[in-house]
């Protein structure tokens, strides 16, 4: 099953051009729903009206190329490895769901518009990727839909509790169990039983309700937040800070300081 | 005045919702990231303002604290052991101060909350604070003055 090209046994029934064309689809839908979540949010004006209080508020100007260290510094750290979050569970898990969604995606991409048209046998190196990655999409996620979020952990509510910001997290958490289960159901060969075809169509509508509700949805944070995550680093170094102050240079009698609880005091 | 989240800081880890001692600080349900859902009730203990891991949280200070159109930030630094505060007056000057955490483990002190039994959903839900209505030491009911006591006479 992991060495398995799930889109070239579908290729075999589903022409690939029409493969190709949901992908493009679905991007189009990425784009759309971020442009007019952005026009009717404002949040590209937010954004810029941030940008110039800083400058206005800035105590040294900063050069191009210490500008691009910063930028580079952040992509890395901040970035890549979602340091806002601290060092814990929440981190982990979101790395986990971060990595395999980029992973999944990216496989995916590539084996729909390489490795279906043709007689081109897909390298293992692709399939083991989709699959590796659907997997850590859904062990962050689980991980984090049952016991990291914070309406379980800090608000005391119970896990079952649907609101409309779990739409991004539910759908993508959809996308990768019903692709793994129809990647199974590939390559046990049941041609024509009755689940042969259902767990294409929930991997289909999850896909659909995925990326047709990014402007309802959360989608876009993976957008906003490497760029909130720049401006914030570009404000510590020009000394705006958001207003914020500077770092402490403790002075002894101050102590050795505290250790930060898990905020599950309900 | 109230506190208020900056939504491009907020990362949703909930240590506001944990520390808001009047429980207005919750999680808004389209966003999940936090949210003052009651500001009139908000006394500005700035509990919210220093738990948050993320300076994400910010106080519209009261014109007697400073000067309207002022700014205070805070930056708690745990490992340091010192919470740092800088006001910003509206004609730019700052005034920057560093004081030690004075914060004790949680529940162990007064109130001692660790050794409390772990509420209910009932409890969870319900308007109540802790300790209300016993705590508030008013029988059951809010004190009121009966009309028959006024003295006669006009009243403004």
């Amino acid at each position: 099953m992991m060495s398995l090209n799930p889109y070239s046994i579908l290729a075999e029934t589903v022409p690939a051009i029409f493969i190709q064309f949901f992908v493009l689809l679905m991007l189009g839908l990425i784009l759309f729903g971020t442009v007019i979540q952005m026009i009717h949010h404002k949040n590209l004006t937010y954004f810029l009206n941030n940008a110039k209080k800083a400058k206005l508020s800035a105590e040294r100007k900063l050069g191009a190329g210490e500008r691009m260290s910063i930028v580079a510094k952040t992509v890395v750290h901040d970035i890549a490895t979602t340091a806002e979050l601290g060092a814990g569970k929440r981190r982990v898990a979101h790395v986990l769901g971060m990595w395999g969604t980029i992973l999944f995606w990216i496989s995916s991409v590539v084996m729909i518009f390489c490795y279906t048209s043709g007689d081109a046998a897909t390298p293992t190196l692709w399939p083991m990727m989709w699959h590796i990655g659907a997997i850590m999409t859904c062990v962050g996620g689980y991980w984090f839909w049952l016991f990291l979020r914070v309406d379980v952990l800090a608000e005391a509510h119970p896990w079952y509790r649907i609101i409309k910001a779990d739409l991004f997290v539910l759908t993508l958490l959809a996308c990768a169990t019903f692709g793994l289960i129809w990647s199974y159901t590939q390559s046990l060969n049941l041609d024509g039983r009755w689940d042969d075809k259902v767990f294409l169509i929930l991997y289909i509508v999850s896909n659909l309700a995925l990326f047709g509700g990014v402007y309802w949805s959360k989608f876009a944070h993976m957008f906003y937040k490497p760029g909130a995550a720049i401006q914030k680093n570009l404000a510590e170094a020009d000394g705006s800070r958001d207003n914020l102050p500077p770092l402490a240079e403790a002075p002894k009698q101050f102590g050795l300081g505290i250790k930060r609880e898990q905020p599950k005091h309900y | 005045m109230s506190t208020f989240v900056y939504m491009t800081r907020c990362d949703g880890c909930g240590h506001c919702v944990d520390i808001c001692p009047s429980d207005i600080m919750h999680i808004d349900e389209n966003i999940r990231r936090a949210v003052n859902i009651e500001p009139n009730f908000c006394w500005e203990c700035y509990s919210c303002v220093k738990a948050c891991p993320n300076h994400a949280i910010d106080v519209r200070g009261y014109a007697d604290f400073a000067p309207m159109g002022h700014s205070v930030r805070v930056r708690r630094e745990e490992e340091k052991g010192t919470i740092s505060w800088k006001i910003k007056f509206r004609n730019g000057n700052t005034k920057n101060f560093v004081s030690p955490i004075t914060t004790k483990p949680w529940g162990k002190f007064i109130p001692k909350l660790a050794e409390e039994d772990k509420p209910n959903q009932g409890e969870i839900k319900s308007q109540m604070l802790y300790t209300e209505p016993k705590g508030l030491n008013i029988d059951g009911k809010l004190p009121s003055v009966p009309k028959e006591t006024f003295k006669k006479g006009v009243y403004y």
